[in-house]
């Protein structure tokens, strides 16, 4: 064990967890990574190309090498950094990205060939022969390539989604996070604060530093009981703001039971979606290393991630005085390691500082101007070289802390495309002035990084934020803190023959940068792409503004010449889960039910998804063992008896107003607005390009009250169009729309006997011919006294009405009409035999209304009224539209009981089967068992003069080809007499 | 994003469905000798700037007003809304 | 240079000193032949097809940023030719059989992969739509294959075949359709023309046209005029910011699309999967990121970047196809200009101008098309002809009637 004393972990509170299978112990407050440090381990993962033996470098959500899946089973959860996986009872996890054990991975060998893999080199080879890269090249590649594995089982946990407002977002609860929470809260704002770490503290809980003179855990505890007071404020602990989108939008995970072996109860993860009116950005900086030869062995750490695992989590990596820790450092930071595990008697080599003039801050062996320029130890770090001038030699060192200056986290401030800028002193970039609206970075984020003006950027910034809300900020009293300038040389990486790593999971070193640049490849996003550097799971925080140095170095510019580095969102890796929500499989998306759904159930239906409609699409009776003969009892009822089918989810818009028939003039190709009243006409409508958009009936009710249906594709799609034409076209006419699509059940009532059946549910109304003849409407009461509208129109050809009642009634008219006419033979029947009925009638669907296809091909070309306006009148007129040629037809097969394929492509006879060639495809086909055999629809080239033509159906992709006849588009009542009945 | 609805406040835009550029509202007279030329140009040529955009935006889950949004395409800030109708009849006035 | 795997061994063991730039970075000459504005896939690749196939020399391509840094850049690297309306599917499949050959035309490993792409088919008559498309495949000479849901469930077992809001009945196949490295295709187009002679200039933003008599001059550039005979634009996600500098309004419209790349995993998913009915495709580069993606924001867009609600919709998507991603990270979105065209297909035409051509309107499947692209808008500016696969993509079609409709939608961009 390698504990220290002191820290932020519950030593009465022991997990025993296992790493590889091998079981371990640590204690509540650890987090995986020191607890694996706590028990000595240092070796964690692999690196992604070759395969190297890498340790945790860092302590927070930055890390690149300490990857491990987490947990097991469905829940696995690869490439979690053991950084932030916070230390439960009973935690499994396992090393990644290896072939054999952690110790002895196979694909380590790729290292001993690492000459050969230099940037780019794929790019470069494995073409030949051509058709080895799928089954060779690739696939090896791709067997190399990733880190962790899936389960390939679903996930098992919930998820859930919220909305939250607030005055004040504070991200980040380190020192100028918690200062701008404090003023914000205190000022009576709504303020919510959130920190990715499962305690409120940030650095502060990771430095020596004492705040007011005391312990900095002492004035954070006083914090918190004051928040306590605060129901203004929302503290949301193990929360990451991921995202900055617009109009002060942010998107926040909540790992609400990540730090429990399962969720139990709970949801794992809930996504926020939070409104701020300012957010303050106090997200801290990330420090970066320095690149040295061999600089990734375990062992190899941030100097300020060991000061925080000394601090915080009381462990070192070793505390063996025969093995020491070292500090390589170019700044005066790098020196707090040395004193802070000093004091908590952990044996030091030295610092080795860049600077020739490196100051000393206490009793160590300083080793100035001098620079780590090699490390041993495959598994782990043995000895470091330092050199000094010409002077070299090697040391025994277990550990060796890197502190090569810090970058502030401009992540989310770049989020909006805003670049960074470099700050000369800082040699940082920090955040823009172009950054989010709203959005104010505070702190080390900003470039204030010592303790005492963080703390009083934070309340500054709240002040800011503040007072642009009209709110009055009061002043509060910050706790005396340091205040140490830290000085810092321009140093970047030791210069070597030897590979030294910028990005430690990609495996990019300082050679690959070299090469890029001795190959053009200077520009940083090219540099990244061609290096793949930047591009591991920590997304360049480690590495990109070393790289950008080392380039800029090579071309002799500065840094912020040769290029900035802005991020996208997320901040870290958010799981596809959360994001995805807890809606998935049947509840994906909303089901509408049709107001028979309920009786269509108890009846044994089959449902068919109709856009977001369930609707029956067939009643199988017992003793059907095929849904077509379920399909043609149904079509064959209706053309013998009578058939029931609910049709709810066509469009309804209810049109009044003393324009109403005006209005519906222009919507509407044909003269729709002239109908009268008491009648329904048919109707056509386009778009206003000119091709075909939808088709329905407009029955008049009253004067100026007509109601119009759409097909059930686009019965919302007509609603906006209507709307748009109403509100932005012409809104000088008096017309007013709603859609009344879900307040009335409509059922069909098809049939020759359908009037026998209707006459049993109206109240005193005429139904005879004469009374109400086809295309007549009518509002009328049924069933004593339940009022309802009654349309005399048919989709099957039949003899035909149908009966709207208020929706909730729509079960129980079902229910009556099935009752009632039971001995005329009444049969429900669903979209199957609907679609059967319309195709043995010719009438157009959404195989035919497709949005391709215009008024002449539907045959409908003398609806497009030529003697007034409507939309998409005048461009129905264009060339391309006027000259298409291809008409609705009929098709029947010749000498061919085989089923005829929708989708098969139409040919003359003889010809060639070539995209030359083609002259039309089948839109619908069913089997008729009013025909008796398979029938079709179809837009055929010159189709109106082809008929009794035979051609041919091709259909290559199942390998299928067909002799047709041409015919009319109707095979039942040619004439239209049924209907008229 | 956050649409400043002229009745209602700011709504989330996913209570709304875009259409595109306000010129939309601007219909060719059909009667015109060059309708068809016109109409071309008002249903498939747009500005595209660049900036500034007046736009359609319905608030289709919510009160189904049509809005005219001045949004700038290149920050997504937004300058204004207006109810298009306002727009369509103050447009009329204007041309009288 | 030729790359060759002898090549990259022999560097390997002499320490890399060999390797030379992939491009010169050359001072622009006075005036061209040819002029392409627009250093990404489309216009690279015009430029090298001119060298190349069409002999062409005295070419420049100017580029405002860096070569490769526009839709080239990002994308979800599908290439595909499951096109329906003959005016596409011909192009289309032109382009695949370019494809087919690109590593060997420019001695570049764009790591072309030919791991087939999936359309699920949820419905019935979704079913008889792709079999109509899948026919219309096979008849351009494209391959088709319509699965079964047991076929389907083979190739790809880890859907949710059994609690899905719309059932997974089957799929439409292409098998030769697959992924392409986006850089390395950008990379390999620019390598191949500089080794004929183009020159790319980088960092050289043209910032208008001198027109006379109606007829180009030359380029105004922000290192100065460049004279041409012949100017080519091909600047996706700029079109009408650049035409409009010509006086041209398009029947565009810029909108963002935002694609997405989980963190790196074992090998998943083998080919690229699309589902329709939630807005979702999916594929896994070579390096282990799954990358995927859904419908464009829908709101006009200059931003690169786009909002929350649509990565929701995409992951709600996904989440419902496939839930064993779930436990998977998203590493980074990121979001392209797309420029919306009113039919949903792309223009490769002459303008108004003499000496002026345009090629856009590529919505966001330009990727595919790169290499047919640049062949036949370098066709049709050494020939002046449209290339027999590209004449459908006229100007003037929107205004004749003649539209390439693949959905159906009219002329609402964020619809296609």
């Amino acid at each position: 064990m390698t504990r220290l004393s002191g820290g932020l972990i519950d030593r009465n509170t022991s997990f025993s967890f296992t790493f590889d299978s091998k079981t371990y112990t640590g204690h509540e407050g650890d987090t995986l990574a020191s607890a694996l440090l706590a028990n000595g381990v240092r070796l964690m993962g692999r690196s992604f190309k070759y395969h190297r033996p890498r340790g945790v470098v860092a302590a927070g959500s930055e890390e690149p090498n300490a990857m491990v899946e987490l947990r097991s089973g469905a829940r696995t959860e690869p490439n979690t950094r053991a950084t932030v996986a916070e230390l439960y009872d009973g935690l499994v996890a396992k090393s990644q990205n290896r072939i054999g054990s952690l110790a002895f991975d196979a694909l380590g060998v790729n290292d001993y060939f690492a000459p050969f893999f230099a940037a780019g080199f794929y790019y470069k080879t494995f073409m030949w022969p051509r058709a080895f890269w799928e089954k060779l090249y690739e696939p090896m590649i791709r067997r190399a390539a990733g880190l962790g594995r899936l389960s390939m089982q679903a996930d098992p946990d919930s998820y859930d989604k919220g909305f939250l407002h607030c005055d004040v977002l504070v991200i980040g609860a380190g020192a100028a996070g918690l200062a701008a929470a404090l003023a914000s809260a205190r000022a009576g704002a709504q303020v919510i604060l959130c920190d990715e770490d499962f305690r409120l503290g940030g650095r502060l809980m990771t430095e020596s530093h004492r705040l007011d003179g005391a312990p900095a855990t002492d004035w954070i505890s006083s914090l918190e009981a004051e928040f306590e007071t605060f129901p203004n404020l929302r503290i949301m602990r193990r929360t990451t703001v991921f995202g900055v989108y617009d109009h002060g939008i942010y998107g926040a995970v909540e790992r609400v039971s990540d730090h429990a072996a399962e969720p139990g109860d709970k949801v794992r993860q809930t996504l926020w979606r939070i409104t701020a009116k300012r957010a303050i950005l106090a997200a801290g900086a990330t420090e970066r290393h320095i690149p040295f030869a061999d600089n990734d062995r375990p062992g190899v750490m941030l100097g300020a991630a060991m000061r925080a695992y000394a601090n915080r989590w009381a462990v070192a990596p070793t505390k063996s005085a025969k093995d020491p820790i070292a500090i390589f450092t170019n700044n005066d930071d790098g020196h707090r390691t040395a004193l802070d595990l000093m004091s908590k008697n952990v044996p030091i080599l030295g610092v080795i500082d860049s600077r020739e003039n490196a100051p000393r801050f206490g009793d160590y062996d300083l080793f100035a101007g001098s620079m780590v320029t090699g490390t041993k130890g495959r598994l782990g770090l043995k000895e470091i070289e330092i050199t000094n001038g010409g002077t070299a030699s090697w040391h025994r060192c277990a550990a060796l802390g890197v502190s090569g200056g810090w970058n502030p986290n401009v992540h989310l401030a770049s989020h909006h495309r805003g670049r960074p800028v470099w700050d000369d002193t800082l040699l940082s970039f920090v955040p823009g002035a172009d950054g989010p609206a709203g959005l104010i970075p505070a702190g080390a984020c900003a470039g204030l990084g010592s303790t005492a003006k963080a703390l009083a950027d934070g309340a500054k910034a709240a002040r800011t934020a503040l007072s642009e809300l009209g709110m009055k900020a009061p002043d509060i009293a910050l706790p005396d803190a340091e205040d140490m300038p830290v000085s810092q040389a321009d140093f970047w990486h030791v210069p070597g023959k030897k590979r030294a790593w910028v990005d430690f999971q990609n495996d990019v070193t300082v050679k690959d940068i070299v090469l890029a640049h001795k190959e053009n490849m200077k520009p940083v996003e090219h540099l990244k792409r061609w290096t793949t550097l930047g591009m591991a799971t920590d997304q360049g925080k480690t590495s990109n503004v070393s790289a950008l140095a080392v380039m800029a170095e090579l071309t002799g510019k500065s840094i912020p010449q040769t290029g900035t580095t802005i991020f996208r969102s997320p901040y870290t890796g958010v799981s596809l889960s959360v994001l995805g929500g807890g809606d998935t499989g049947v509840n994906f998306r909303p089901r509408r039910l049709t107001p028979t759904h309920t009786w269509a159930k108890s009846q044994g239906a089959e449902f068919v998804e109709v856009g977001q409609w369930m609707r029956a699409q067939y009643f199988p009776q017992a003793g059907e063992t095929d849904w077509r003969e379920s399909v043609d009892r149904e079509a064959k009822a209706v053309r013998k008896d009578v058939g029931l089918c609910d049709v709810t989810t066509l469009g309804k818009v209810d049109v009044q107003g003393a324009d109403a028939g005006e209005f519906l003039n222009r919507m509407y190709s044909n003269m729709m607005g002239t109908v009268a009243v008491g009648k329904v006409r048919y109707g056509l409508m386009l778009r206003e390009d000119g091709f075909a958009y939808d088709d329905g009936t407009c029955a008049r009710l009253g004067e100026d009250h007509y109601v119009v249906t759409t097909t059930t594709a686009n019965a919302g799609l007509v609603y906006r169009n209507m709307e748009f034409a109403r509100q932005c076209l012409w809104p000088e006419l008096d017309v007013q729309l709603i859609s009344t699509t879900d307040a009335w059940a409509q059922i069909a009532i098809a049939g020759p006997k359908s009037r026998l059946l209707l006459e049993r549910v109206v109240d005193e109304f005429d139904l005879s011919n004469d009374a109400f003849p086809f295309m007549g409407c009518a509002k009328l009461t049924v069933c004593k006294g339940l009022r309802a509208r009654l349309f005399r129109i048919s989709f099957s050809g039949e003899l035909a009405y149908e009966i709207a009642v208020p929706a909730r009634y729509g079960n129980a008219l079902m229910a009556r009409l099935m009752e009632l006419g039971s001995d005329l033979g009444v049969t429900p029947y669903g979209t199957e035999a609907l679609g059967v009925l319309r195709i043995e009638k010719g009438h157009a669907a959404g195989a035919e209304l497709n949005g391709q296809t215009t008024a002449k091909m539907l045959g409908l070309g003398r609806m497009v009224s030529v003697k007034k306006d409507s939309i998409g009148a005048v461009m129905s007129r264009r060339e391309g539209l006027a000259s298409d040629a291809r008409r609705l037809v009929g098709l029947l097969p010749v000498g061919s009981t085989e089923r005829l394929m929708a989708g098969s492509h139409l040919f003359a006879q003889g010809a060639a089967q070539t995209i030359e060639t083609d002259q039309g495809w089948v839109t619908s086909a069913c089997y008729s068992p009013h025909v008796g055999g398979y029938i079709g629809l179809g837009y055929l080239e010159n189709g109106d003069t082809r008929m009794n033509e035979e051609i041919i159906a091709a259909n290559p992709v199942e390998g299928s080809e067909m002799r047709l006849r041409v015919v009319p588009a109707h095979f039942v009542d040619p004439e239209g007499e049924r209907l008229r009945d | 994003m956050l649409i400043p609805h002229p009745l209602l406040g700011l709504r989330d835009a996913q209570e709304f469905t875009y259409l595109g550029d306000a010129n939309l509202m601007n219909r060719p007279d059909p009667n015109a000798p060059n309708a068809e030329a016109m109409f071309c140009d008002y249903v498939f040529l747009r500005d595209n700037p660049a900036g500034v955009h007046r736009e359609l935006w319905y608030h289709e889950q919510g009160d189904r007003s049509w809005l005219v949004v001045t949004r700038n395409t290149v920050t997504h800030e937004i300058l204004g809304a207006e109810l298009a109708s306002d727009v369509a009849l103050a447009h009329r006035e204007g041309s009288k | 240079m030729k790359f060759s795997g002898f090549k990259v061994i022999k560097e390997a063991l002499t320490g890399h000193k060999g390797w030379t730039p992939l491009w010169r970075d050359p001072e622009p000459q006075s005036a061209y032949d040819i002029i392409i504005v627009g250093g990404g896939g489309h216009g690279l690749a015009t430029a090298f097809y001119l060298a190349k196939t069409f002999g062409q020399a005295r070419i420049a391509v100017l580029e405002k940023g860096w070569l490769g840094s526009g839709n080239i850049g990002r994308n979800t690297t599908i290439i595909r030719s499951n096109y329906l309306l003959p005016g596409n599917e011909p192009f289309y499949e032109f382009s695949m059989k370019l494809w087919e050959k690109l590593e060997q035309e420019t001695n570049f490993n764009s790591m072309v992969s030919q791991r087939g792409i999936i359309n699920l088919i949820h419905t019935d008559a979704q079913r008889d739509a792709y079999r109509r498309r899948g026919n219309a495949m096979r008849f351009a000479g494209a391959d088709s294959v319509l699965l079964s849901r047991e076929e389907l469930r083979e190739k790809v077992p880890f859907l949710n075949y059994d609690n899905a809001r719309f059932p997974i009945k089957g799929g439409l196949m292409q098998p030769r359709a697959g992924t392409a490295r986006h850089d390395g295709v950008a990379w390999g187009y620019a390598r191949g023309a500089d080794m004929r002679g183009v020159d790319i200039i980088q960092n050289c933003e043209v910032t208008g046209f001198k027109i006379e008599a109606g007829k180009v001059l030359g380029v105004e550039t922000s290192r100065g005029f460049i004279g041409a005979k012949k100017v080519g634009v091909a600047v996706a996600g700029s079109s009408s910011r650049v035409m409009s500098m010509a006086g041209m309004r398009l029947p565009i419209e810029s909108h963002v699309l935002q694609a997405f790349v989980s963190e790196g995993l074992k090998p998943t998913i083998p080919g690229v999967i699309t589902f329709g009915a939630g807005h979702f495709y999916i594929s896994q580069s070579d390096k282990g990121g799954l990358v995927f993606g859904g419908d464009i924001d829908g709101y006009n867009s200059y931003a690169q970047r786009g909002n929350l609600p649509v990565i929701e919709d995409v992951l709600e998507g996904g989440m419902a196809l496939m839930p064993m991603i779930g436990r998977a990270r998203l590493l980074r979105g990121w979001g392209g200009v797309m420029d919306m065209s009113m039919d949903g297909s792309p223009i490769i035409d002459r303008t108004g101008i003499e000496g002026l051509y345009f090629n856009g309107g590529w919505c966001y499947g330009g990727f595919k098309a790169t290499p047919a692209s640049g062949y036949a808008f370098a066709h049709l500016l050494a020939t002046d002809r449209p290339h027999d696969t590209a004449r459908a993509y006229r100007l003037d079609r929107f205004a004749k009637g003649y539209v390439i409709d693949e959905r159906g939608a009219g002329a609402q961009p964020n619809l296609h």
